[in-house]
């Protein structure tokens, strides 16, 4: 059973390359069981969103 | 300076609302100095980038007719400077050369959220962030945010921006700035882990309580 840092670690590189079959499967028993790396993940997309919007969502015309 | 030619007049005087919206172009280089700065970290660089996008933008005006299209494009064309400024800048520094940075940066910052057991600190667990939506179009927001991206070490910024803003996939960073891929995927790992933490702490947990 992988614990919260080796968890976040694979919630992060999950942005940046495709996880195996063996750490998906790794990953999935441990977020089932996990709230705050489950929270990680999420966060770990919205900064991934937030990056994206950072150049472009704010218009200039809304104060 | 715009030479008209007749059979775009229409579009062209569009376009042209688009560059004589003082407040929009003034805000949008502002915008874009901001975002070049954060990623070649020199001031000239930035603002010829900046200028050489916006002159380029300049000469395909007549195809946006909207702000926020010409906004869209301007910054893609950007992007592609910046990129181009730090494949050149490779030969002086690249990111293999820098520091991690002091503090909670690697693995003091591991050690600050996790126990030894590997399981997160009890304090340090990750709460529930609202609406991911719901800062974005909060000026308050975005400055928190440049403030947590300025305060990342140079490296984790650097390869975080390349990766994240400038969308550059993971053997291009790794060709570009001569680190390994695991190497790389740590880094970005930490970077996160520490923009992460700035943002519970300074907005997202700020506004609960
Ligand atoms: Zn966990």
């Amino acid at each position: 059973m992988i614990k919260c840092k080796h968890a976040t670690q694979m919630l992060s590189e999950k942005l940046d390359r495709p996880l195996s079959t063996k750490e998906k499967m790794a990953l999935a028993m441990h977020t089932a069981i996990c709230g705050p790396c489950r929270q990680f993940g999420k966060q770990m997309e919205t900064i991934r969103e937030l990056s994206k919007s950072y150049a472009q969502a704010k218009e200039p015309e809304e104060k | 300076m715009i030479h008209a030619n007749v059979s775009v007049e229409v579009d062209q005087s569009a376009a042209k609302n688009i560059f004589q919206d003082a407040v929009f172009i003034e805000e949008l280089r502002t915008q874009m100095f901001k975002f070049a700065k954060l990623q070649v970290r020199d001031n000239q660089l930035a603002e010829d980038a900046v200028q050489e996008a916006m002159f380029s933008a300049y000469q395909n005006i007549e195809r946006f007719a909207r702000q926020a299209a010409f906004k869209t494009w301007v910054f893609s064309i950007l992007k592609n400077k910046i990129i181009d400024l730090l494949r050149k800048e490779k030969r002086h520094t690249s990111a293999s050369q820098l520091e991690d940075g002091p503090n909670l940066s690697g693995e003091a910052l591991l050690e600050h959220l996790f126990e030894e057991n590997g399981h997160w600190q009890k304090d340090e667990r990750p709460k529930k962030w609202d609406q991911p939506d719901h800062g974005v179009e909060n000026e308050h927001f975005w400055r928190i945010f440049d403030a947590c991206l300025d305060a990342l070490p140079a490296k984790y910024g650097r390869l975080f921006m390349m990766r994240e803003f400038l969308e550059m996939d993971t053997p291009e960073i790794c060709h570009n700035e001569e680190v390994s891929v695991s190497s790389l995927n740590v880094t970005l790992y930490r970077a996160r882990l520490r923009l992460r933490e700035c943002l519970e702490d300074h907005w997202f947990q700020k506004e609960k309580s």
